[in-house]
C-alpha cells in the first residue's frame, strides 16, 4: 500500500506539492490527471525516494519512505518499478544490459542463463522481440524506447510499478497498445500501479481509480464513472477538453 | 503586513544588504557541503568493488590509452621546446650540459606533470562533465536510484579510479618523451654531445624528483576526474545546463591544478 499523508515539496519559491494526501490500495492501478507541470513527476519521485518532502510522510508497505537509511531505501527500491517519461536508458548500453540491470536480485543478476531468460521474457511482455536486446537505445523509436524502459522497470518482478506519462508522446495507436500493456501487467503480474498521465481517454480505460491533482493538491479522486459525474469546475474544465477531442475525432 | 507582499524594495536598507551577502555565501557553503558528501559517496562505494573494478578497467582505457597520443606529442613539442630556449640562453655562457639538466628538471618537475593535467582536464573533465550531466538531465541517474543501484560505484568511482591510475603513468610516459625530445634537438641545434646531455641530466638528478612527479599526477589525476563528476552530477536545465557544467568543470580543473602546482612546490620543495 502507498501513503503520501500531506505531502508538501518547493523549489525555491515554487510550490509544487502542497498537502497532498493520496493512498494507492495493493493490486490497485491509480491515474494521476493533471495538466503539465502540476508536479504528478514530483509526487511519483517521492514515493521511491527519489526526492524527499520538505513536510509530511510517504509510506509504502507501512515504512516511511523518507526515514529510510540507505540499505532499507536499495531495498525497497527492488519492490519498486518505475518506468520514466523518455525511458531513462542508459546510452552507452545494449537494450539488453539495460534490462539485465533492472533485475534487482544480485544472485540472479550474476547468472548469465538466468539473465538471458528473464530479458527475453521482459521484451516479450512489452511485445518486443529478442533481436531488440542487441540493440543500442540510440536505434530505438520512442514508443520503443518506452516500451525498453518498461521492460526494465519490470524486470526485477516489482510489487509497485509506476509510470510516468507512459503514453505521451506517442501516437493514438501506440497509445491504445501502450494502455492495453498496463492493463495486461495488471493482470498477468497483479502489480500495484500508480500512472501519471494527462491522457483522460486511456486513464479511463486502465485504471480502477483516477485522481486529479490540481494546484499542489489532489482535487478529486474517485472512479471513471464518479469522475464523469462530477460537478466541480475544475474537474469537468479538465475531463472536457479531452473527451471533446476524444468525440470529434 | 502581510509577509508574502512584503517585496525587497520595501525591507530596510541592512537586511536587503545581508540578503545579498548571505545568499552567494549560503551557496557557496552549499557547495562545499555537497562536495563533501559526493567524496564520502565515493568512499562508501569502495567496498563495492565488483561493480566498480570491471567499469574502472573500461574507463583506464579511455584515459590511458585514448590519450597517449596527444600526452606523447605535448611532451615531445614541450621538451623540444625547453631544448631550444635553454640552448638559446646558454650557449656560449656556461658548459652545454646544464642543457641537459634543464631540460630533465624542468620536463619531470613541471612540464610533464603539469601540461598532462591541463590536456586530460580539457579532454576527460569536459568528457566527464558531458556525460554525467548528460545522464542527469535525461534521468539515467534517477533510472540508476530506483534501480536500487549506486551511482556512485556504477558511474563516479570507476571514472575516478581510472584517474588516479593512469595519470602517473601518462605523465612517467610525458616525462621520459620529453627528455628524449629535448636530448635530440638539443643534438642538432646545439650540437651538445650525447654524454654532456647525460651527465646534466645524471648531474643534478635526484630520486625524489620522480616521486614529486608522480604525487603531482596522483594529485591531478584526482582533480581531473573528481571536479568533473561533481560538476556534472550537479548539472541541471536541460542542453545549456551540461553546456555549462562541461566549461565550469574545464576551467575549474585547470584553476586548482595551477593552484595545486603552486601549493605542491611550496610544501614539497
Amino acid at each position: 500500500m502507498i501513503e503520501l499523508k500531506n505531502v508538501h515539496k518547493r523549489f525555491g519559491h515554487h510550490v509544487v506539492l502542497d498537502g497532498v494526501d493520496f493512498t494507492v490500495a495493493d493490486g490497485e492501478t491509480v491515474a494521476l490527471l493533471g495538466p503539465s507541470g502540476t508536479g504528478k513527476s514530483v509526487l511519483l519521485k517521492h514515493i521511491i525516494g527519489l526526492l524527499r518532502p520538505d513536510v509530511g510522510d510517504v509510506l509504502v508497505d507501512g515504512e516511511s519512505v523518507p526515514g529510510l537509511k540507505r540499505r532499507a531505501l536499495t531495498k525497497l527500491r527492488t519492490r519498486i518499478g518505475y518506468a520514466f517519461q523518455t525511458g531513462a536508458l542508459f546510452d552507452s548500453m545494449t537494450v539488453y544490459e539495460n534490462i539485465r540491470l533492472g533485475i534487482t536480485d544480485e544472485t540472479c543478476y550474476g547468472d548469465r542463463d538466468f539473465c538471458r531468460a528473464r530479458v527475453k521474457e521482459c521484451l516479450r511482455l512489452v511485445n518486443l522481440s529478442e533481436d531488440v536486446g542487441r540493440l543500442m537505445p540510440a536505434e530505438l523509436s520512442g514508443g520503443m524506447r518506452k516500451r525498453v524502459g518498461i521492460a526494465r522497470a519490470i524486470a526485477g518482478r516489482p510489487t509497485y510499478l509506476l509510470y510516468d506519462e507512459p503514453t505521451s508522446g506517442l501516437d493514438p495507436v501506440n497509445a491504445d497498445a501502450m494502455d492495453a500493456l498496463i492493463e495486461r501487467f495488471q493482470k498477468e503480474l497483479h502489480v500495484t500501479s500508480v500512472v501519471v498521465s494527462h491522457d483522460v481517454r486511456g486513464s479511463f480505460k486502465i485504471a480502477d481509480r483516477i485522481a486529479l491533482l490540481h494546484n499542489g493538491r489532489i482535487r478529486a479522486v474517485g472512479t471513471a464513472e464518479e469522475f464523469m459525474a462530477a460537478k466541480d469546475s475544475v474537474v469537468r474544465a479538465f475531463l472536457e477538453r479531452d473527451l471533446e477531442v476524444a468525440a470529434e475525432g | 503586513m502581510d509577509p508574502q507582499l512584503t517585496t525587497t524594495a520595501e525591507l530596510p536598507l541592512p537586511v536587503n544588504a545581508a540578503r545579498a551577502v548571505s545568499r552567494p555565501v549560503l551557496g557557496a557553503l552549499g557547495t562545499v557541503g555537497r562536495f563533501g558528501m559526493l567524496l564520502l559517496e565515493l568512499v562508501r562505494a569502495l567496498p563495492e568493488w565488483r561493480v566498480w573494478v570491471p567499469r574502472a578497467l573500461e574507463q583506464c582505457e579511455q584515459v590511458g590509452y585514448g590519450s597517449l597520443l596527444i600526452v606523447l606529442l605535448t611532451s615531445a613539442f614541450a621538451g623540444a621546446v625547453a631544448s631550444l630556449q635553454a640552448g638559446y640562453q646558454f650557449t656560449g655562457n656556461i658548459p652545454l650540459y646544464v642543457v641537459g639538466a634543464i631540460v630533465s628538471e624542468s620536463v619531470i618537475l613541471e612540464l610533464g606533470p603539469v601540461m598532462t593535467g591541463l590536456l586530460l582536464a580539457g579532454r576527460i573533465g569536459a568528457r566527464y562533465a558531458a556525460e554525467l550531466g548528460t545522464m542527469r538531465v535525461t534521468e539515467q541517474v534517477d533510472a540508476l536510484e530506483s534501480l536500487g543501484r549506486n551511482p556512485a560505484s556504477h558511474l563516479l568511482l570507476p571514472r575516478v579510479i581510472a584517474g588516479l591510475v593512469m595519470l602517473p603513468a601518462l605523465v612517467a610516459l610525458a616525462d621520459a618523451t620529453g627528455i628524449l625530445s629535448g636530448w635530440v634537438v638539443a643534438k642538432s641545434s646545439i650540437h651538445i654531445t650525447n654524454a654532456d646531455y647525460a651527465y646534466g641530466t645524471h648531474r643534478y638528478f635526484r630520486t625524489f624528483d620522480l616521486w614529486y612527479s608522480v604525487i603531482k599526477a596522483e594529485a591531478f589525476g584526482a582533480v581531473v576526474t573528481v571536479i568533473p563528476c561533481f560538476v556534472g552530477y550537479e548539472a541541471k536545465e536541460g542542453a545549456e545546463g551540461v553546456g555549462r557544467a562541461t566549461t565550469t568543470a574545464v576551467v575549474a580543473a585547470c584553476v586548482v591544478i595551477l593552484l595545486l602546482d603552486m601549493l605542491l612546490a611550496k610544501l614539497l620543495l
